[in-house]
């Protein structure tokens, strides 16, 4: 993207667009800093379930029309990712892309590029579109291993079976008393998104519901999660 | 607790993720300032309240934030069909066999 | 001996582990495999509580979810009491304690018991309509001690130790009951690779096989059922959920299963392990194969211990070991209640008669009963039970064909036991919670499940098929049609061969006659746990009640927790015939969830003590826990209400907080208001027909205040917003009313102007607010950013600028609620919590105090500044608030409310206006809510002239503010209302504008 594009986009009188970081030296604090202070760090073995905050990424909220192709190519150009159908997602290395709506995406990717990537899409983009940075308002919450599926079950009305819900699929729904949005990344792993503000709640809601499965605060090392078989065994209470 | 199809995420739910929001295909009026008292009070407060068939919005309020309309027999609670905003029902009078 | 009545040999027990259990401050001792049921009855426990109405002596009369008397509180210590457990469904661990609900002072002797006899004839149906209603007020000193007799258990005193849960499951095929029906459903529906859930209320699956001495492809029921458990164990697609009982039968095929998970280990639950769980269950098929109860026949004296009912006997000898007496008559309408007999003559106990009520029961059952010696009465009844603690007797007569007559004189039969059965009654419970009604088989002499628009299907005894080969069959073929119906390729599971013996009909017969008319008969009672008798449902019927539904209310019959699974048809039976009428014209009462009771724990779950709600927080929250705020709840967020110093009072803290503020600058964390990012070429148009004033003509880099009103003209909300560029605006909202207020603006978008071409989202989260107040927030705003121009001429009141505060990119938008000079500084939220802490830093120099919502509510009150929803109530429009200047009438299109505010009520004199009030004595702040009067001394009623909606002391002032609506308040400024108080005093106040502090603004104009 050219300096011109950059500077034209960043002065448009139509649409404020602001770089929301602080150059350098300001600590940023993510929505659950409180409780990985707080959390013990000792894993149990053998974790039934692990949990940890995917913090402080960019979360931008695209409107558009999917039917209107200078949106689609548009999004398509500026993050490498085709526009995800109905419940479903698109993912690279650094971005995902989920449907949240007819009209509403969620891309979610490293965090220092909102601005970048606004800019990016804006330039991409033509007809009636919105780009939104929510990054400060919802954070990344990682549920994995063989009991995750058992504590989304204690926690969502929505049906999170394999045959239901595959790897790649997006659902928003009830959390306990609060609402997530559900995206399934492995075979035992899921990625929430959660509104700051519920974060904590959330939090505890997971904790709370893991406590039976031994659950380890820390991201599983390569293949800690994949025992399916172990998962099917120690699932009595699934179906 | 209703389980209800929506027809923008393609799939039933679960009632929790849902608000009702009344009776549907009611317009406001395109000039209100000529409306008499009694119309504007027709459309502000007067509300159908059938035993059977209720044609309804809801919305899909924990999910993918869209209004869309029911069609629900009020004495069985069996919702017939649902359909998106500006969509005509097709159900709108009972068959022999949904008569409850 | 202990437990006298245990046979030696059989039973599904573990001989090898004994318990001991306690039962009214005694203790017993019992076996692994054991209810405490069929340990009391082992150990010969005959009286185990005293009936609600007349306290007579009960003992256990079934052996299921049916069971009337045996209803008792556990729990070893006050935390872990449980009431109202029904001992035939609570295994026995070691340790128990239980205790009846009944029977004070005691259950050998009872005060009512002695009471209950003499005033027996004094205690009709409706007696406590009739007699407890006057006077009034002495039904608080009745109630204590008729409950305190009655026994309703009682809740603990202690919070509950253990945790409860909830599981949220989804499945194509729901069965419930793994009886023989359900186990052949399981196993159709669970080949063709559905997802299949089988819910069964007991330990052990299998249901009647399990009390059953019949063969299935020749070997022993209880075979079959561990191979059929064993294949269904195998499936990944499968879930077992034995000690689950399905209580409930929503809409849409939702159903809730109560799972007792840790009830059959101890008195608590091991530690990490939720104690009971409710399964939330979506099925898109469901199967009820709940099979049925057995129904005991009415006849006199029959609620003596001793008692009970035929298949419960069977079931105590086959399944725990247990012959609950010595001498057995069994009287039955049914070939099905010989097996009592035979199992009691088999357990080497004595069966004195077999009362058989048909005169024409003459085959392969009769033939063995007298191939085996015992005495068989034919076309004969019992019509009345004798002993005072136990059955000793039982009073024999000959009936005639029909059933309504006795013939000959009576016999005495010496028995210590008297089984009775009068046929199956279907378990219709489930089917009828979603409210279809049962319907009246003649030839099975009961209820079926009606017609229903839910996915549901029925198998086995709940449709009065009650031959095991039937229901084997019956199940097989409907759990493939429920999984086919799902969408799977079910084939029929092969049903096991069944030895069938013949049955002759069975007699419809529900209430033995007696020699004299049932109101002078010895009591006969219909339903055990509400005490109604035959002759309490006559006398109802004779006062004129003639709906069932009508009868049960006045004789209370059903009304146990027990919801009169044993009594209901016996009942409606003495209805219908008193009423002259069929049991189907009389109808039958509905059955509604839940099936038995559920704890309090399970329908909880999780959602209690500080999981109860979520709990929001902004992104400083942790710095105001670290300097003592104390915190408000507003719409779930947790606002610091204000923030006081050690000793000092909570208006000690308010004067400093609003002098801090009006004197040098104080500091709010306003992150908590709702904000709306609204995008789009038709966001500005949007946004003037949603709000009531002008947009038009905002330009970028300016705010507005804004009222919302609904289409009746009454304001639901306000707030400021912002022009951040041509298409693009942010809207605030009350805290409370954010997700109402997008969900608002998302209606009129998707509903009446798709057309527009506009995006809203919410980004409350988004943003951390904080407000600096004072003369001197322009000074500390000026330390911490060097790219604001903040000079009064180029920062104008009601415009907004980008910059950098400490470092971070923020927009600060110069709005004021306080009437102070006033910033609102926006940053990311990750970063909220550093700009804060730099504020302080820079700030001590200022005296910087952080203030709560009171002191902001004070602070705006006294400017007279309105909250939606506080001086608010959805009867009051703008012009009502004295807010004219924020509506623009003119405006190309007609807002919302703007017709609304016109009616003819809308404009009419004498509407409730807002105003302010000033007490007469500035040291009284009016509560909020009290009302105006005009004269205080005019005889009631006293004509009401509106309430007060904000009332505080104002530091700043000297002395207390209020505001308030006052009929025609507007042009009544300068009068005097009172507000007669509820502590008798009157406070004057005086009328006056809502402005009480710098009325030209001049303050936040600096």
């Amino acid at each position: 993207m050219s300096e011109a594009i950059n500077k034209a986009v960043l002065e448009s009188t139509q649409i404020a667009i602001m770089e929301q970081l602080p150059e350098t030296g300001v600590p940023a604090r993510s929505p659950l800093a409180h409780q990985q202070q707080t959390a013990s760090r000792t894993a149990p073995e053998n974790p039934g379930v692990y949990l940890w905050e995917s913090a402080l990424k960019t979360h931008l909220a695209l409107r558009g029309d999917a039917n209107n192709a200078d949106f689609a190519n548009g999004v398509e150009a500026a993050t490498g990712l085709a526009l995800p159908e109905v419940l479903q997602s698109n993912h690279n290395n650094e971005w995902a892309l989920s449907w949240i709506a007819p009209d509403e995406w969620l891309l979610t990717g490293p965090g220092d590029q909102a601005l970048a990537m606004e800019m990016s899409l804006r330039e991409q983009l033509g007809g009636h579109y919105a780009v939104i940075n929510v990054g400060g308002g919802q954070t990344l919450v990682r549920l994995a291993g063989p009991r995750a599926r058992s504590v989304l079950m204690k926690s969502c009305p929505y049906d999170v079976h394999d045959r239901n819900f595959p790897v790649g699929k997006v659902v928003n729904t009830v959390l306990g008393k609060s609402q997530a949005t559900l995206r399934r990344v492995g075979d035992d792993e899921w990625e929430l998104v959660v509104r700051r503000s519920f974060a904590d709640y959330i939090w505890r809601w997971l904790v709370d519901a893991s406590q039976e499965y031994r659950l380890s605060l820390e991201q599983p090392t390569q293949g800690a999660s994949k025992n399916r078989a172990g998962r099917l065994q120690a699932s009595p209470v699934e179906n | 607790m209703f389980y209800i199809y929506c027809p923008y995420c393609g799939e039933h739910r679960e009632e929790e993720e849902f608000h009702p929001k009344g009776q549907a295909h009611l317009s406001r009026p395109t000039d209100p300032d000529a409306c008499s008292d009694e119309e504007w009070g027709d459309y502000l407060y007067f509300r159908d309240n059938p035993r059977g068939l209720h044609h309804e919005i809801w919305v899909h309020a924990i999910g993918c934030r869209k209004f869309f309309n029911a069609t629900r027999d009020t004495q069985s609670y069996e919702i017939l069909e649902t359909y998106r905003m500006g969509d005509a029902p097709r159900v709108t009078h009972f068959t022999d066999t949904q008569k409850s | 001996m202990t437990q006298p009545n245990r046979l030696d040999n059989g039973g599904r027990i573990d001989r090898s582990k004994h318990l001991t259990f306690e039962f009214n401050g005694r203790r017993y001792k019992g076996f692994s495999g054991d209810t405490l049921a069929s340990a009391l009855l082992a150990n010969g426990v005959d009286v185990i509580g005293r009936s609600f109405k007349y306290s007579r002596p009960r003992g256990i009369v079934a052996a299921g979810a049916e069971e009337p008397n045996a209803v008792f509180q556990l729990g070893a210590t006050e935390a872990t009491q449980v009431p109202n457990v029904r001992a035939t469904q609570q295994e026995l661990f070691n340790g128990l304690v239980s205790q009846p609900t009944s029977g004070w002072p005691n259950l050998q002797f009872d005060f009512l018991g002695v009471f209950g006899s003499i005033l027996g004839r004094m205690l009709p149906p409706g007696f406590y309509y009739k007699t407890f209603m006057f006077p009034q007020a002495a039904w608080e000193t009745y109630e204590k001690y008729i409950r305190k007799a009655a026994g309703l258990g009682r809740s603990p005193r202690d919070p509950d130790v253990d945790t409860y849960d909830h599981l949220n499951q989804h499945t194509d095929v729901l069965i419930v009951g793994a009886g023989p029906a359900g186990l052949s459903a399981a196993l159709s529906a669970a080949r063709s690779g559905a997802r299949v859930i089988l819910a069964d209320e007991q330990a052990e699956m299998g249901g009647a096989l399990l009390d059953s001495r019949e063969t299935l492809n020749g070997k022993p029921a209880s075979n079959w059922v561990r191979d059929a458990l064993k294949e269904l164990s195998g499936y990944d697609n499968v879930l077992l959920l034995p000690r689950a009982t399905v209580n409930g039968y929503h809409d849409h095929n939702f159903l809730t299963i109560h799972e007792r998970r840790t009830d059959h280990l101890g008195d608590r639950a091991p530690a990490n392990q939720s104690r009971q769980r409710l399964h939330r269950v979506r099925a898109k098929w469901v199967i009820l194969a709940t099979g049925a109860h057995e129904r005991p026949l009415v006849y006199g004296n029959n609620d003596l211990p001793g008692c009970m009912l035929a298949s419960a006997v069977s079931t105590y000898i086959n399944r725990y070991a247990v012959a609950p007496g010595r001498r057995l008559v069994l009287m039955t309408t049914n070939d099905n209640a010989y097996r009592a007999a035979f199992d009691w003559q088999d357990a080497g106990r004595e069966v004195v008669a077999i009362v058989d009520t048909r005169a024409y029961a003459d085959g392969a059952w009769q033939d063995e009963a007298n191939r085996r010696g015992i005495k068989l009465l034919k076309g004969h009844a019992v019509i009345d039970a004798q002993g005072k603690m136990r059955v000793t007797g039982a009073v024999v007569a000959g009936l005639n064909t029909d059933g309504t007559q006795l013939t000959g004189k009576g016999e005495v039969l010496n028995c210590d036991t008297l089984a009775s059965s009068g046929g199956w009654s279907p378990a219709v419970h489930l089917s009828c919670h979603t409210g279809s009604r049962p319907v009246w088989d003649d030839d099975v002499i009961g209820f079926v499940p009606g017609k229903t628009v839910q996915k549901q299907l029925t198998a086995g005894a709940v449709t009065g098929c009650f031959s095991l080969a039937d229901c084997l069959a019956d199940g097989a073929r409907i759990g493939a049609e429920a999984a086919t119906n799902a969408g799977f390729n079910a084939e029929p599971a092969a049903a096991p061969s069944v030895r069938c013996r013949p049955e002759t009909r069975p007699m419809a017969l529900f209430c033995v006659p007696h020699y004299k008319p049932n109101s002078r008969a010895p009591k006969q009672f219909v339903d055990f746990q509400t005490d109604v008798t035959a002759a309490g449902i006559e006398l109802a019927t004779r006062e004129g009640f003639e709906s069932i539904e009508h009868v049960k209310r006045y004789t209370a019959m059903g009304f146990g927790t027990d919801q009169g699974k044993l009594g209901n048809i016996n009942g409606m039976a003495v209805a219908a015939k008193s009423l002259n009428q069929s049991i189907p014209e009389t109808g039958t009462t509905i059955f509604r969830p839940n099936y038995t009771p559920v704890t309090f724990g399970a329908i909880a779950g999780r959602h209690c003590n500080d999981l109860f709600e979520p709990k929001r927080y902004s992104a400083m929250h942790e710095w105001h826990v670290e300097h003592g705020a104390l915190f408000e709840e507003v719409g779930q967020w947790k606002r610091p209400w204000y923030f006081p110093k050690p000793n000092e009072s909570m208006q000690q803290a308010l004067d400093r907080e609003c002098l801090a503020t009006r004197n040098s600058v104080g500091i709010l964390d306003a992150s908590t208001l709702g904000k709306i990012d609204i995008q789009g070429k038709d966001a500005r148009e949007f946004i003037g027909r949603i709000y009531t004033n002008a947009w038009a003509k905002l330009a970028v880099g300016k705010c507005r205040y804004g009222l919302m009103c609904k289409e009746d003209g009454m304001v639901f909300d306000d707030g400021v917003t912002s022009c951040l560029a041509e298409d693009h605006f942010l809207m605030t909202t009350t805290t409370g009313g954010a997700a109402g207020v997008l969900e608002w603006l998302e209606f009129y978008h998707q509903t009446e102007w798709p057309e527009l071409e506009v995006y809203m989202n919410t980004v409350t989260d988004h943003w951390a607010t904080m407000t600096i107040a004072g003369p001197n927030a322009r000074k500390l705003l000026s330390e911490l950013t060097d790219d604001i121009d903040l000079d009064r001429d180029n920062f104008k009141f009601m415009d907004w600028r980008q910059g950098t505060v400490a470092g971070v990119p923020a927009r600060v938008f110069r709005i004021s609620f306080t009437g102070e000079l006033s910033y609102e500084i926006n940053v990311q939220a990750n970063y909220g919590l550093h700009v804060w802490e730099k504020l302080f830093e820079h700030g001590a120099k200022y005296d910087l105090t952080p203030y709560g919502t009171e002191t902001m509510h004070i602070l705006r009150a006294e400017k007279g500044f309105i909250i939606a929803g506080q001086d608010t109530d959805g009867s009051v429009h703008p012009y009502d608030l004295g807010m004219s200047w924020a509506v623009k009438e003119d405006k190309p299109f007609s807002f919302i409310g703007k017709r609304g505010m016109k009616r003819e009520d809308c404009v009419r004199d004498n509407r409730k206006q807002l105003v302010g009030l000033k007490t007469k004595d500035p040291s009284i702040v009016l509560p909020e809510g009290a009302q105006a009067v005009d004269n205080p001394n005019h005889p009631k009623p006293v004509p009401m002239l509106g309430h007060v909606t904000s009332s505080y002391y104002s530091a700043n002032l000297g002395r207390s503010i209020a505001m308030g609506v006052i009929k025609n308040g507007h042009k009544r400024m300068g009068e005097t209302v009172h507000y007669p108080l509820v502590d008798g005093r009157v406070v004057e106040a005086e009328i006056c504008s809502t402005i009480f502090l710098d009325p030209k603004g001049e303050r936040q104009n600096v």
